[in-house]
């Protein structure tokens, strides 16, 4: 059994070897808990226009209320706590990254398998859209389907996967075209197993690795996108606010020197994706058995 | 040689017309072309007749055959708001934008190659360590709140540079550009290098990986053997080897800085295309985000068949596998 979990434990101490992914890892569980937890540990529900006083508005950091709360990154223009709007704003950021992310892996996963196993005209109509998509930056498309589909939630998560199922199916394909040549698919094969077993439970996990590493970047991709996007006043409702949205709130404030709106979501999304960056470049190393160690 | 290009001369034309395609049914199928072209501050009367001349009566295939006819012979409608033809406002923006993104890749550059080698040279120095840091940074920050900081840094805290637009232009073979003059400059820099971050982290990490490779192989001990000094070695031997791959990344990411410079125009207010994009899109400018969208998509094929075709010229192994 030890020989079995070796390459796990390989991998993590690997991963626990380099001080720069462990400080990121940490990095991001804080991100995550701040996120997950927002409605707990937030001074105030920066949406509940009850708990908001106008006359706090734009208040710099380390101001205190009437009422005796200190906003510790000061407030926006309508008085809201720029530190609730943030673990909120975080926790939307976050679950449009993720939500997109899954749904183009899975989508991507699927198309890339499908191009590899079937091959033929299938592969080559599949691969052939995955590399016209790709010779166009992702923001451009995003951009285009977003001023044609309008805005919303929804709309931006299909930009965002419609942007990045390609990566994927990439990814997996060429692992799967290795794959699908093993002696153990040829056994499969012999066993007269059902196709879909064979791409699901023999190909399948043995193509993994390279995809979680994409996966994890991209994640961080996804949430830089989605903040761009919202910026620019195309990403997610007002009623919604993504750090990007506070970020783009600020702006108008930042030329007469009321530099916290901006500048405290914009760190916010600056330490998410760094932490993310930092877990998945680590990660791509203790994965590829090509490195020398 | 000439056979490839006019391969891929076709097989770019056929990608112009597949995504002439898509935004046909994007704008004209999905949406509802009555809303989306005719200003909707129309009256009834207005409406019909607009509905008339613009064929919207017609059958789908009828439309599209109009719409390619309009395309081909430079009418890709009128702007709502500015009251001209769409196609001349994009083109009008687009010496701002290629200024913009020609500044910023000059900056990726001369910065990134010389930064990269130095990091390929000496990986374990700290010079080398904070370089490949700086660059992961790079990567990381997003562009459009890294230009919000610039302004606030050089704007409103030491009021050095000026936070938005073009300054004045001078003309250049007809076309007003704004790095002929000091205060052309001063507007220029903040954009450019705001725009150029991403590139420059790319540019280093592609030279050091470049450079390290290319020291482990046999020309380069061979040279040192010969007992050539070590300038000679690294400035003709490695880097003459690792500037093919930067040469086609450079081809290649001038496209994506001009998308990329929809974001630096805004947070700037430089007046350029993708300034024009966002503002039109805010304004529901329908005809000039259909025409823009023509035009960055033909500039992209333009460019990737330039790259592909240069491509091929360096390397002639291309040419072989592609036959």
């Amino acid at each position: 059994m030890a020989q079995v979990d070796a390459p796990l434990r390989r991998t993590l101490s690997d991963f626990a070897s380099d001080p720069a992914a462990v400080v990121g890892l940490f990095l991001l569980a804080v991100i995550l808990v701040a996120a997950i937890a927002a409605p707990l540990i937030s001074p105030q529900n920066p949406y509940d226009l009850a708990q908001l006083d106008i006359m706090n508005s734009r208040l710099p950091p380390g101001s205190r209320s009437p009422a005796g709360e200190t906003f510790w990154l000061g407030t926006d223009d309508q008085g809201r706590d720029m530190l609730s709007a943030i673990f909120y704003g975080l926790r939307i950021s976050l679950t449009v990254g993720v939500a997109s992310t899954a749904v183009a892996l899975a989508l991507g996963l699927a198309l890339g398998l499908a191009a590899a196993y079937i091959g033929g005209r299938t592969e080559t109509v599949i691969m052939r859209i995955a590399d016209i998509q790709l010779s166009f930056p992702a923001i451009l498309i995003a951009l285009i389907l977003l001023a044609v589909l309008g805005q919303g939630t929804l709309k931006i998560i299909i930009a965002l996967v419609t942007v990045q199922w390609a990566y994927y199916a990439r990814t997996v394909r060429s692992a799967a075209l290795v794959e699908k040549r093993r002696e153990y698919v040829e056994a499969a094969r012999g066993l007269a197993l059902p196709p879909s077993r064979i791409v699901f439970r023999h190909i399948l996990p043995n193509c993994l690795p390279p995809v979680i590493v994409v996966a994890t970047v991209q994640v961080a991709a996804a949430i830089a996108l989605e903040a761009t996007l919202s910026f620019l006043g195309l990403g997610l409702p007002i009623t919604e606010p993504s750090l990007g949205l506070l970020i783009a709130n600020g702006y108008q404030y930042l030329l007469s020197g009321k530099y916290w709106i901006s500048f405290f979501p914009g760190v916010a999304l600056l330490l998410a994706i760094v932490s993310i960056n930092l877990v998945g470049d680590r990660l791509r190393d203790a994965l590829n058995p090509h490195l020398a160690r | 040689m000439l056979v490839y290009v006019i391969r891929r001369s076709v097989q770019a034309m056929f990608v112009l017309l597949v995504m002439s395609l898509l935004v046909f049914i994007g704008v004209y199928a999905i949406g509802n072309p009555v809303d989306i072209l005719i200003n909707p501050q129309a009256d009834q009367l207005e409406r019909e007749h607009a509905i008339a001349a613009l064929g919207l009566d017609r059958p789908m295939w009828a439309q599209y055959a109009a719409f390619l006819s309009g395309a081909l012979h430079g009418d890709l409608g009128r702007s709502f708001v500015h009251s001209t033809s769409a196609l001349r406002l994009i083109l009008e923006r687009m010496p701002a934008t290629l200024e913009l993104a020609l500044a910023a890749m000059l900056i990726a550059v001369v910065l990134g190659i010389p930064l990269g080698l130095w990091a390929g040279l000496k990986p374990n120095s700290v010079a080398g360590r904070s370089i490949m840091a700086g660059s992961i940074l790079g990567f990381s920050l997003p562009t459009f709140w890294v230009g919000l900081m610039l302004i606030m840094v050089f704007s409103v805290m030491l009021g050095w540079l000026p936070s938005n637009g073009r300054g004045p232009t001078t003309e250049l073979l007809g076309v007003p550009v704004s790095f002929l003059s000091v205060e052309g400059w001063r507007h220029l820099i903040m954009p450019a290098t705001n725009l150029a971050l991403f590139k420059l982290a790319l540019l280093i990490r592609l030279t050091r990986a470049g450079t390290r490779e290319a020291l482990t192989q046999d020309y380069v001990r061979f040279a040192r053997a010969k007992g050539l000094t070590n300038l000679r070695v690294i400035g003709v031997h490695v880097l003459r080897n690792i500037l093919i791959p930067i040469v086609t990344v450079i081809g290649l990411e001038f496209g994506s800085v001009i998308a990329f410079a929809i974001v630096t125009e805004t947070v700037f207010a430089w007046p350029g295309m993708g300034k024009l994009l966002i503002d039109s899109i805010n304004l529901l400018d329908r005809p000039v985000i259909v025409a823009y969208l023509l035009v960055i998509v033909t500039l992209f094929i333009f460019i990737n068949l330039v790259v592909d075709v240069l491509y091929s010229a360096l390397d002639p192994r291309v040419r072989l596998a592609e036959a």
